[in-house]
């Protein structure tokens, strides 16, 4: 069933803030067998002249995902999450994200499509600091499949 | 930000330094905690079949993190990276033996724009087929 087109533009109360901590961006780096020292040595960090380790550029995903569940969970809009693929993902960044920061996003869908029986839905998160200072702006396409005929 | 390429000494063409990037099972567990993102059709064979996957397959995610590492091993500083985006075309499909997949990354310089910055097309291939479409940074260089 299609989407409700009058959730264009919507947009979701900003998440409590996300601290970003050192060992969690050393995980993601290790996880991704990333060993850029930039992610690991604050000493290194700072030579490039970031304040503290600065995250992987697909790190803030990690927190973007997890806000968005309140759009894509939402009963009122009624997307089968079973049937969910990641379509496309985009990054702007003003700055990366570092240890010591404490994030919120703010969820608002762009647009909704319907095509061929596939449901697609353009989630936006604007990811500010506790400052209020603009971080990075992700967009994360999501592409419900046509259910099957039964 | 201070990368280490400077942006006078790149033309249009300029190739980056490939990478093959290995992924198995044991990844996809490690990236799954990493990330918070536990979808079973990334570490349960039964469930990705049932869904209609020829196999589990690697995070979209994985494959987009383990691309830029082109870009910011060849940048110096990650911090450059000022704008990076995918499109997710196909699968990478990871089966259950100590190989795995393996995802090939190449980048190229496609144009020099303003403020010092550059754009690089990636190309990420896995089992002959390319994994990512429209796979696009713009970094600042020095």
């Amino acid at each position: 069933m299609a989407l409700d087109q009058s959730f264009v533009g919507r947009s979701y109360p900003p998440t409590a803030p996300y601290e970003v901590g050192r060992e969690k961006i050393r995980e993601f780096a290790e996880a991704v067998g990333d060993t850029n020292p930039a992610y690991a040595d604050p000493e290194a960090a700072k030579a490039l002249g970031h304040p503290d380790v600065i995250a992987p550029p697909t790190f803030v995903f990690v927190i973007t995902y997890k806000a968005a569940a309140q759009v894509v969970q939402d009963p009122q809009l009624g997307l089968d999450y079973s049937r969910v693929v990641h379509g496309d993902q985009k990054f702007a960044y003003t700055r990366p994200v570092r240890a010591g920061d404490r994030l919120t996003v703010t969820s608002t869908i762009d647009a909704i499509k319907s095509l061929a029986g596939n449901d697609i839905l353009d989630v936006r998160g604007e990811v500010h600091d506790e400052a209020g200072e603009h971080v990075a702006t992700t967009w994360m396409k999501l592409v419900a499949r046509a259910a099957e005929e039964a | 930000m201070t990368a280490k390429i400077a942006y006078d000494d790149v033309e249009v063409g300029t190739e980056l330094p490939a990478r093959t990037f290995p992924v198995t099972r044991a990844t996809l567990v490690q990236y799954a905690g990493a990330s918070g993102d536990f979808n079973p059709i990334h570490w349960n064979e039964r469930f990705a079949k049932e869904v209609g996957l020829p196999d589990v397959i690697a995070h979209g995610m994985f494959t987009m993190a383990e691309a830029i590492r082109v870009v910011t091993d060849w940048a110096g500083d990650p911090g450059a990276v000022v704008e990076y985006g995918v499109r997710f075309t196909k699968p990478v499909v990871v089966p259950d033996d100590d190989k795995g997949a393996t995802i090939e990354v190449s980048g190229k310089v496609a144009a020099k724009l303003d403020d010092r910055t550059v754009r690089v097309d990636l190309t990420a291939v896995s089992a002959g087929q390319k994994v990512l479409g429209m796979a696009r940074a713009l970094v600042r260089l020095a």
